[in-house]
């Protein structure tokens, strides 16, 4: 049984740059109960007239005692995140509370093989259990595929880079849809079947798949892994609408 | 339909406040169609303060849920049953 749900005061205590649009924002959440890798917490906005507003964001790193962390993108009209990215500063204060979600989660002490799957910032919470792999020292096989539209638009990149050198049995694969770097052999396109069956786990092997993006990337890749001989009930899949917001 | 949607995920928050189990985790039967689903893979559309949630496999509503001040209305009707995964007693 959980605590029961309240509403939190959360301040900012820094902010990182990941992309040109997606910023990660340190919280200090007096009393954080911590979090299990992929939940997630509401936040809430209230104006001076009362109205009020609310929106889910992923968790993107292990609970570090009362700091956590979200990396929200700046979506274009959206009023939570567009508060969030271009005008909440260092100090403010944040209604958020949680965690939540006991689905799309990953706990440490599994040890079958992982495929991580994301598109665009659905990268946040497989992020979260890739950090709580390392702090664990776990040392379950872990395959991370990300989709992106451009080497600007990868998130978390030179962690990343870092990861996959000094962490064994970690790898990760970076997908891009609309400009690759110079030099890649495989030209831009959406990702399909062959980049799941290069980069990913055979179904042999009985991964357990978390797949997380946008409403349309998350239903074509669920229906490939399913296409590809992958048990539907070891696929999880974290959609959040074609705005992201 | 439309694309707008989300999924059932975003439900954990809202239902955590009416129950003591995470009912995302739990698996519905549609009225409609007879599937089984997770409740975290239900389409959701609308969100703070009123959610609608469908079957994927037929659109059905299989649950609506509003949050007013002082008050939460869920509607069930179209779910015939929901599993609910429990630790071993």
């Amino acid at each position: 049984m959980s605590p029961r749900l309240e509403w939190r005061v959360a301040t900012l205590a820094g902010v990182r740059q990941e992309t040109p649009t997606a910023l990660t924002l340190l919280l200090d959440v007096p009393g954080w109960p911590g979090h299990v890798p992929g939940q997630h917490v509401d936040v809430r906005l209230t104006d001076e007239d009362g109205y009020s507003t609310q929106r889910s964001y992923s968790l993107a790193a292990p609970a570090d005692g009362d700091r956590v962390e979200l990396t929200v993108q700046r979506v274009k009209g959206g009023e939570v995140s567009e508060y969030l990215t271009d005008t909440f500063s260092v100090g403010d204060p944040v209604e958020l509370r949680g965690p939540v979600g006991g689905w799309f989660v990953w706990h440490p002490s599994r040890t079958a093989p992982v495929l991580l799957v994301a598109g665009g910032s659905g990268i946040v919470p497989l992020m979260a259990m890739i950090r709580a792999r390392r702090q664990a020292r776990s040392r379950a096989p872990f395959r991370l595929i990300h989709s992106v539209r451009s080497p600007s638009d990868q998130y978390y990149a030179s962690e990343l880079r870092r990861a996959t050198r000094d962490e064994g049995g970690l790898d990760i694969a970076t997908v891009y849809t609309r400009s690759a770097p110079t030099g890649s052999a495989r030209p831009p396109r959406r990702i399909g079947p062959a980049d799941l069956e290069l980069y990913g786990w055979p179904p042999q092997f009985e991964p357990t798949c978390y797949v997380c993006g946008p409403t349309g990337f998350v239903e074509k890749v669920a229906n490939t892994l399913v296409g590809l001989g992958h048990d539907p009930r070891r696929i999880r899949t974290e959609r959040f609408g074609p705005t992201g917001d | 339909m439309t694309q707008e949607y989300q999924d059932g995920n975003a439900l954990a928050g809202p239902l955590a406040e009416l129950f003591a189990v995470d009912v995302t985790a739990a698996t519905g039967r549609c009225v409609s169609c007879g599937d089984t689903r997770r409740v975290a893979d239900l389409r959701v559309y609308g969100h703070a303060l009123g959610w609608v949630a469908r079957c994927p496999s037929c659109e059905h509503v299989m649950l609506r849920l509003v949050r007013a001040p002082d008050a939460a209305w869920i509607d069930l009707q179209g779910t015939l049953s929901l599993r609910v995964p429990l630790p071993p007693a």
